[in-house]
């Protein structure tokens, strides 16, 4: 039994909007799958609730006439899994929800509420990240749209303003077509884990095997999932061999505030950085065209 | 906080009044006492209280009560059909997919949902289907067997041999 002292089940998103406008201290509840664990453990009691599981268009996954992807904030990771249009556009998300938990964590937990639950190893936020996602967030003063980048503030903080409600997430044409891109998920166990080091890279290679853009983005290798700049801005218009992914793969360390904890040391997160982020380059380069790698 | 609900649990609709607070594992034992379905970790990780959501296998201990409103559930209770056990569950039965049985029911339940999409599948796809579940005697082996044989094309002439 969980302390919910007030639970109320939106039937649209302007019902649920409205909720939180009378009273911002109402938590919104996806999937659950991480609020409902908090709340056994006792870091969240006595809350009011307001549930939006059964607003239908809230788990949308559609493109629009200018080839914007938005994903709608409810979508299960089962969800982005078995679609179509993430498969053929923006497979890495794919790639990345189907390393979350197992089967029936999948099939609860969304993709909005691992974005706000905020926590640095959220494997859709690397992959978002790359994809340069930007949030629309509704409140009852209207729409805001915020770059996911900025979305992030501190571990298990986010930029989620009292009153509004993550809707949708948006992906532009430009930073998904014609990339290649993977995501590795490092863990101790291949499912039910979270993550020791997350790295998500895209890239876009011209077809003369020059690289025309990278973008790396780490999750657990700092406070919150961050892009690595450094790394970012060295290939453009650089061979695509392996020395030159090497150096990538070093740079990318420096944009990594990784610490020790408990589950791996900063040392060793900091090689996994490295090595990881070759391994993802090499793979999205296969995927981008053009090239082979083993 | 109150709040009444209408499902169907094993094809029996109920109607109950709920605590918002109630997880629909607590419903399913306490209220309805089918005991079948366990309470293994409470956090989603280990799929002892794994049933079906209109067919899907999700962890009830992860579940709030008042989102089953509506809802159809099966429970390993609800499975056997006129007192016969279904395909899944002799499946595990002939493969001795049972050691101290805590974990079955979700296995079960799991395998069930899997045997209703209508294909087989490989062992690595049967490993990752079964990744939500653990079963702490570790007999993985004759559990994956169990599910490979309820997946079997039916005129493969599986099933009810041992039982």
């Amino acid at each position: 039994m969980y302390l919910i002292d007030d639970y109320i089940e939106a039937d649209s998103v302007d019902e649920a909007v409205n909720l939180l406008a009378d009273n911002p201290e109402r938590l919104i509840i996806a999937g659950g799958t991480d609020l409902l664990i908090k709340m056994r453990d006792g870091i969240l009691e006595n809350v009011q609730m307001v549930g939006i599981r059964r607003i239908e268009p809230l788990r949308k996954i559609e493109k629009d006439e200018q080839n914007v992807i938005s994903i709608g904030a409810m979508a299960t990771f089962n969800d982005l899994v078995r679609s179509e249009l993430v498969q053929n556009n923006i497979p890495i998300m794919a790639e990345a929800a189907m390393t979350v938990g197992g089967p029936q964590i999948r099939e609860m937990a969304t993709v909005g509420g691992n974005l706000c639950n905020g926590m640095p190893s959220a494997d859709s936020a690397p992959a978002l990240l790359v994809l340069n996602a930007r949030l629309k967030l509704l409140s009852k003063s209207g729409v805001r749209l915020a770059p996911l980048q900025e979305f992030y503030l501190r571990p298990g903080k986010v930029d989620l303003r009292p009153g509004e409600l993550l809707t949708e997430i948006l992906i532009s044409k430009e930073d998904y077509l014609n990339f290649g891109g993977c995501y590795i998920k490092f863990a101790p166990r291949k499912a039910m884990d979270l993550a020791i080091l997350g790295v998500a890279v895209t890239c876009r290679i011209r077809v003369t095997g020059i690289f025309d853009l990278v973008r790396i983005a780490l999750g657990v290798a700092g406070p919150t999932p961050l892009r690595c700049e450094i790394a970012e801005n060295f290939p453009p218009g650089k061979p695509v061999n392996d020395s030159i992914i090497a150096e990538i793969g070093r740079l990318a360390v420096k944009s990594s505030r990784a610490r020790d904890s408990q589950r791996a040391s900063k040392e060793f997160r900091e090689h996994l950085v490295v090595e990881l982020t070759q391994r993802a380059l090499k793979s999205a380069c296969n995927r981008a065209g053009g090239i082979s790698y083993d | 906080m109150i709040k009444k609900i209408n499902f169907t649990v094993n094809g029996k609709k109920r109607e109950l009044e709920i605590n918002a607070g109630e997880t629909l594992l607590e419903i399913i034992r306490k209220r309805l006492h089918l005991t079948g379905t366990k309470e293994g970790c409470g956090v989603g990780e280990c799929g002892a209280c794994t049933v079906l959501i209109d067919g899907t296998a999700i962890n009830s201990c992860l579940y709030l009560g008042v989102w089953a409103d509506g809802r159809e559930i099966v429970t390993v209770e609800g499975l056997a059909k006129d007192g016969e056990l279904s395909k899944v569950q002799k499946a595990f039965i002939s493969e001795g997919a049972v050691q101290c049985g805590f974990c079955t029911p979700g296995f079960v339940i799991t395998a069930s949902a899997l045997q209703s999409r209508g294909h087989s599948l490989t062992d690595i796809e049967v490993k990752e289907e079964l990744a939500g579940h653990f079963c702490r005697c570790t007999g993985y082996q004759n559990i994956i067997k169990a599910v490979k044989k309820s997946l079997e094309n039916e005129t493969a002439g599986t099933g009810g041999d041992h039982t």
